[in-house]
């Protein structure tokens, strides 16, 4: 990328490659060298979140491989019947590429935040806001439909039991992930738009002053959150 | 203690004093900033490779060709994700390593899991018969 600006030191006067690795990892002092303790954080919690969310991935897979039932058909089971023809895996398809673009949003806030605009920014969050609140309506929707058709964590219509705890158990707790980074998204869309980053005023919970990289590690979150969404979209639905 | 650097009229002047924090290396906390031509264009194809693997399942592909195209498309999403929206492109090798590897040595376990897995299938069969 050669139109990178960074701020502050654009190069560390640190080795690169293995050797950077064995620099910054040995040393008595911070590994992360360039990246603040807010920012490394959200990477080590979203890292744990992985391991969360592979869990579930992994045992909806076993359960689905030990199972002498055939699993329901992901692709009839969430078709919508839109204008008199059945449509595959629509609503699911629609879900995906709202939080696609909720991320897209995100990653321009988090641009916009660094150019201190302030307008733009929160602008940017509180429509990533709007968006994944849109998913989880959604959401809600299609587990409104799904019930309504019979399936319970402990059996359904067309085949294996497992179909409906493997469902409810992975969607949601995505679901519950988007809806906690819906309202933090409004709480840091508040912040920035109140200019709290610029004048520096001390946060409700912590005392502490934030930055406008707390717009990054917050875009951190909600990317994760996609993240997610893309596994669960190739393996629980896709599959 | 670098004061940061204040681009053209102000624009970029981020205010870094870290008062409290006593390491060495206090003031190289970076960010990047990339034109926002490029997360566009990482939205299309994100927007490109959704619609892929929609179709994957729309023409009703199977066998190893639908698994096969699912995964790949998952890992080019999943890749820009994290590669250009969370910035671990632009990181340190220190900072990759300890965030992406951890989670590749989850395959272990899913080997593991599908060796159970099979186990639990055969015992079924054996004692229940073959599917209902």
């Amino acid at each position: 990328m050669a139109e990178t600006i960074l701020t502050h030191t654009s190069q560390l006067d640190r080795p690169q490659g293995w050797r950077g690795i064995a620099a910054d990892w040995a040393s008595d002092q911070r590994a992360f060298k360039n990246v603040s303790w807010g920012k490394a954080m959200m990477w080590i919690f979203l890292l744990s979140d992985t391991f969360i969310f592979g869990c579930f991935l992994l045992s909806y897979m076993t359960a689905r491989m030990s199972t002498r039932v055939p699993w329901p058909n992901p692709s009839e089971v969430f078709a919508l019947r839109i204008g008199g023809s059945e449509i595959p895996l629509i609503l699911i398809a629609i879900m995906t590429f709202v939080l696609i673009s909720s991320s897209g949003t995100m990653a321009m806030a988090v641009n916009f935040g660094y150019r201190h605009d302030r307008r733009k920014t929160a602008i940017l969050m509180l429509l990533t806001a709007a968006l994944g609140a849109t998913f989880v309506g959604m959401q809600a929707f299609e587990w409104t439909k799904l019930i309504t058709e019979g399936v319970r964590p402990w059996g359904n219509p067309w085949g294996a039991a497992q179909f409906g705890s493997c469902f409810f158990m992975i969607t949601g707790f995505h679901g519950t992930h988007v809806t906690i980074g819906v309202i933090f998204l409004i709480i840091v869309a508040r912040k920035v738009w109140r200019g709290d980053f610029d004048i520096g005023r001390p946060g409700f919970f912590t005392s502490r002053r934030g930055r406008y990289e707390n717009v990054e590690i917050m875009g951190l979150y909600w990317h994760f959150v996609d993240l997610v969404w893309v596994f669960i979209f190739a393996f629980f639905y896709l599959w | 203690m670098a004061e940061a650097t204040a681009n053209g009229l102000g624009q970029n002047a981020l205010h870094a004093t870290h008062a409290h924090d006593a390491a060495a290396v206090a003031t190289t906390d970076t960010h990047q900033e990339h034109p926002i031509k490029l997360y566009l264009v990482v939205w299309a194809w994100l927007f490109i490779l959704s619609t892929c693997s929609y179709l994957v399942d729309y023409f009703g592909i199977h066998g190893y060709l639908r698994w096969s195209l699912i995964l790949i498309f998952m890992m080019l999403k999943a890749g820009l994700i994290v590669a250009v929206f969370m910035h671990m492109a632009w990181e340190r090798l220190a900072m990759m390593y300890a965030i992406i590897l951890p989670p590749i040595l989850v395959l272990v376990f899913v080997t593991m899991m599908v060796f159970e897995a099979d186990y639990t299938l055969l015992t079924r069969m054996a004692f229940f018969g073959p599917g209902p």
